[in-house]
Order: structure tokens, then C-alpha cells, then sequence
């Protein structure tokens, strides 16, 4: 917290955002500067945008096992779970008017969802327990002879806890009801394959996997009926009008194929474990939020009671590392985290978040000089803190 | 998204800890976010003339804390209790509109605290 010159660049919010690869970049700029026909022009400028594009839309099927025709481009991640559920809703609105997801689904499923339920959809939000996981159980319970789709995460953004999203998917499916799931964290840094998981519908963003921003991709399983929710040309099928994003979409196949060429899981649980540990150790009351094992590799969500985590925030930008919080302090809303709320986490204590997410690259230097300056930082944060004076008053109280 | 101003009491805050045998004590709690502020004060022929604080809440929380004790030293009560939380943000360079309510809260400590060393002096 003095003012430390900002020398270092720790990144660490890689849930939030990734820095776009040097190879995404190059093959960006080619396309820019030389692939600028329209995709659905005749001569040879325009074919060669469309090879380019069917070459982008091979690499992101294959890093999730689909083929290549089952995967619609969008404009991101929001854009894909917006289609998903509106698509399906539309296209099987005369057939019900049920809708299950869960309480721990990205703003783009939730508002989604919100925004149906005004138009007078039902909707059923599924609890998690302690850990952050939906229960299989809970999703047959709440399956309806009215329910048209079911609509759960693989992965939580803020905690990495990973759902079982297969058993769920067999069980939609046993009841004739289109899965869908939100992968956006999953993909690329854990083995995603639609076939494993039977579902019909999954959403992956460009920007999670080291590709530029505003563009992802919604995998639809043939045979799936869903109706577009963007009128215009012919483009994607019709499923996404509007004349292509070459340079995004290059991007994007580029990021997917390195990804998929690429996904270490054990060496980034290995550094976040490290971290933890380190943590635990010389920080007393910190706490992990998220499941300890079914999580992504490179997620760590901690609680470290009696700091509030916008203060951390910038302190540790002081420091140079980035990261995010949980805290109701750093919303717009002034809401605590309403993923931690939905696992019980009390306010007082989502209010004092870190998520650390770390990448591809991220060091063991990166790592350590974490594990040394953050004892400090929270030292000193704690001594102005009038919770971390009560506990301490407590604590003697009962000794 | 905040200004230097406050981002330089965020990092150095002034007057911060307890204090021993304050005169008065704030203790104010935010509805908003839930967040917690104490402020100390130290009174001599009506003029405060030490103040500290101890909060947990965010930046601005921590800098609106830090610039309201620096305000209020040697002021007379009657004055104090004219410093608002707008004096408070203005001090600072101002606050984003979302982090008004933690100056606010910085106000309610003060008042709180003047409130308290009055209740003990009568
Ligand atoms: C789980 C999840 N779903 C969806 C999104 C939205 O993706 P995008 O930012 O590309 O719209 C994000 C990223 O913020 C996310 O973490
Ligand atoms: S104290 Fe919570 S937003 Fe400022």
C-alpha cells in the first residue's frame, strides 16, 4: 500500500479477460489488412474470406469435439446464451412455458432468464450447495411435463466449480428437454467434448481462450430446433444475420486451435494450490470458496475475513498484480456477490473476496512474490479494520 | 475511477487506528453495503483537537475516513457539525456517484462521535 512504482504486471484475472496471443494477433492483422471481401460475394476476394471463416469455424468445433456446421458464430459469449435460451424459447413456446437454470448463471443466463420471466415465463432457479454444485437431483425434481429447456454452467466464473453437466444432460434428455450450458470459462482451460456431455446446446467467447473480444460461438446440435433472435440476411444460417466479423472470426479459430493444443491443467493446479497453501499458512482466517477438487485449474476464490476486497483490489494493483473480487462494494449495485450468497457464503464474508485466475502466463516468480507481499498488505489493511479488532477482542475473551 | 486525491488517502491514510480514552465515538454501520466505520474524537474547551478512525469498507470508505479526521482537527464542535458529506467528497477531488454513500457514512461517524462526547459531558 505505499506507493509502490507500478514496475511489475502481475495478470491475474484471467477469468475476467485474457491478453490476446501473438499468433491470434498476426493472423488478425493479416485478415484485416487482406481478407476484407464479403464472405457471401461470388469472386475469389469474397471466397477467400468465406475459406477463411469455414477454416475458423473447423478449429472452434474441433476444440470441442462438434462438427463444424453445428457451430453458429456470435458476437461473444452473452450473445451466444441469449440465442440459446431465447432461441429455444421461441422456437418452443407453443410446447411450454418452463425454464430451469440455476442461481449461480453469468449476468447473460440470469437477465436472460429475468427478462423471460417477465413475459410470463416460469422460471426455476436451481440451488447449490455449499460448494457451488447443482445437484442432479434437484434437476429432476423440478423438470415439468411444460419445461422447454434447461440452462446450467459447466463451469462458475467466479469459484471455477465445475457442474456435472453430463448426468444432467442425460437427464434432460431421458425427458425430451434441450440442455444447454454456458462453458465461456471452460473451454481451454479443461477438456470440454459435446458428445461426452450430450448436450444440445454450448456457448464459448473468444476473449476467455487468448482471442480478441466481442466474438463467440453458439454450438447447436443438429437436429435441434431453434428459431434466430437477430432478423437479416442469410448469414450463419440465418441463425446470426449480419454480414461476418473476418478478423474476429480468424481470431477466434486461431485462439480455439492453440487452446486446444494447449489445455495443461495439472501445472496451473499445481501453482493455484501453491498459492492457497502459502496463503493459508501466514494469513490466519482465510477461507476457500468453491468446490476444493471439481474446480478449474486455474481458479482460486478466497475469502480473507475483515478486509473488504475493493480495498485489496487496489492495494494489490499498488503492488502490480490484478485480480477480482466478490465484494458489494466494487458492484454497481452494492450487492455482494449473489454466487456466494447462493452458497451460503454470509455478506460479511463475500464482502472480503479475492478471486485470483491465473493463465498461460503466469510464473512461479509471479506466485511467489504473491505469497510474499500479500501477508503484509492484509496486515496492515486488518490493522484499520474495527471487524479484525472485535475478533481479536473476542478471541482473547475466550482464551 | 477514483481521483488522485483519493487514491493517495487510500494509500496513506492519515490519523488511522485507535485512539486511547477518546472523548466521543462514532460507530456507524452502512445499510448500503455493509460496511463499518469508527471515528474517535478528542476534545479540549470545545475544540476537537485529535481525531482517528479504524473502517473496513472500500477505497473510498477508507479515504472519505481519512479525510473527515483531517477535516475536523482544530475545529470547535459547533463547526464540526457543519462539515458535510459533500465538504468531505469536494476535499477529496470527488467521489464516483456509486461511492457517494461512503462519505456519507463518514458524515454519520462524525456526527455520532460528536453526539457521544456530548451525551458523556452532560
Ligand atoms: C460464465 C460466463 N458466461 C458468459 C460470459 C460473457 O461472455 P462475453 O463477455 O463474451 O459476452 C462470461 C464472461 O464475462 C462468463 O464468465
Ligand atoms: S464502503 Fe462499500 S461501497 Fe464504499
Amino acid at each position: 500500500m505505499n506507493n509502490v512504482k507500478k514496475t511489475l504486471k502481475i495478470y491475474l484475472d484471467n477469468n475476467a479477460t485474457t491478453p490476446i496471443h501473438p499468433e491470434v494477433i498476426r493472423e488478425m492483422e493479416n485478415a484485416l489488412e487482406f481478407t476484407y471481401g464479403n464472405p457471401s460475394t461470388l469472386y475469389s476476394i469474397g471466397k477467400e474470406a468465406k475459406a477463411k471463416l469455414e477454416e475458423a469455424r473447423t478449429r472452434v468445433a474441433s476444440i470441442i469435439g462438434a462438427k463444424s456446421e453445428e457451430i453458429v458464430f456470435t458476437g461473444g459469449g452473452t450473445e451466444a446464451n441469449n440465442l440459446a435460451i431465447f432461441g429455444i424459447c421461441k422456437a418452443y413456446r407453443n410446447k411450454g412455458n418452463h425454464i430451469i437454470t440455476s442461481k449461480i448463471e453469468h449476468d447473460s443466463v440470469w437477465n436472460t432468464c429475468k427478462s423471460l420471466e417477465r413475459d410470463g415465463i416460469d422460471i426455476t432457479y436451481l440451488p447449490v450447495d455449499s460448494y457451488g454444485m447443482v445437484d442432479p437431483e434437484e434437476l429432476k425434481k423440478a423438470i415439468r411435463p411444460d419445461t422447454i429447456i434447461i440452462s446450467i454452467m459447466h463451469s462458475n466464473n467466479e469459484t471455477g466449480t465445475i457442474q456435472p453437466v453430463n448426468d444432467m444432460a442425460r437427464i434432460a434428455k431421458d425427458g425430451g428437454i434441450p440442455f444447454h450450458t454456458d462453458a465461456v470459462q471452460s473451454i481451454g482451460k479443461i477438456k470440454v467434448n459435446v458428445e461426452d456431455l450430450g448436450v444440445n446446446l454450448l456457448s464459448i467467447a473468444s476473449h476467455k481462450i487468448y482471442g480478441p473480444k466481442g466474438i463467440g460461438a453458439l454450438y447447436i446440435r443438429k437436429g435441434t430446433r431453434i428459431q434466430p433472435i437477430l432478423f437479416g440476411g442469410h448469414q450463419e444460417k440465418g441463425y446470426r444475420p449480419g454480414t461476418e466479423n473476418v478478423p474476429g472470426i480468424v481470431g477466434f479459430g486461431k485462439a480455439a486451435e492453440i487452446a486446444d493444443k494447449n489445455i495443461e491443467t495439472e501445472g496451473l493446479a499445481f501453482l493455484r494450490d501453491h498459492l492457497y497453501n502459502a496463503l493459508k499458512e501466514k494469513i490466519e482466517r482465510i477461507r476457500l470458496n468453491g468446490h476444493p477438487t471439481k474446480r478449474l485449474p486455474n481458479t482460486l476464490n478466497v475469502s480473507i475475513e475483515f478486509v473488504e476486497g475493493e480495498g485489496m483490489v487496489l492495494a494489490l494493483d499498488d503492488l502490480g498484480i490484478s485480480v477480482g473480487t466478490g465484494s458489494a462494494c466494487a458492484t454497481a449495485t452494492l450487492e455482494p456477490s449473489y454466487v456466494l450468497a447462493a452458497m451460503g457464503v454470509p455478506p460479511q464474508i463475500a464482502h472480503c473476496t479475492l478471486r485470483f485466475s491465473l493463465g498461460r502466463d503466469t510464473t512461479d516468480g509471479d506466485i511467489d512474490y504473491i505469497i510474499e507481499v500479500m501477508p503484509e498488505m492484509v496486515k496492515k489493511m486488518r490493522g484499520f479494520s474495527p471487524l479484525y479488532k472485535e475478533y481479536l477482542r473476542r478471541r482473547k475473551e475466550t482464551v | 475511477m477514483y481521483s488522485e486525491k483519493v487514491m493517495e488517502h487510500f494509500r496513506n491514510p492519515r490519523n488511522m487506528g485507535e485512539m486511547e480514552n477518546p472523548d466521543g465515538i462514532g460507530k456507524v454501520g452502512n445499510p448500503v453495503c455493509g460496511d463499518v466505520m469508527e471515528l474517535y474524537i478528542k476534545v479540549k474547551n470545545n475544540i476537537i483537537i485529535d481525531a482517528r478512525f479504524q473502517t473496513f469498507g472500500c477505497g473510498a470508505a477508507i479515504a472519505t475516513s481519512s479525510m473527515v479526521t483531517e477535516l475536523v482537527k482544530g475545529k470547535s464542535i459547533d463547526e464540526a457539525l457543519e462539515i458535510s458529506n459533500k465538504a468531505v467528497a469536494d476535499a477529496l477531488g470527488g467521489l464516483p456517484p456509486v461511492k457517494i454513500h461512503c462519505s456519507v457514512l463518514a458524515e454519520e461517524a462524525l456526527k455520532s462521535a460528536i453526539e457521544d462526547y456530548r451525551k458523556k459531558i452532560s
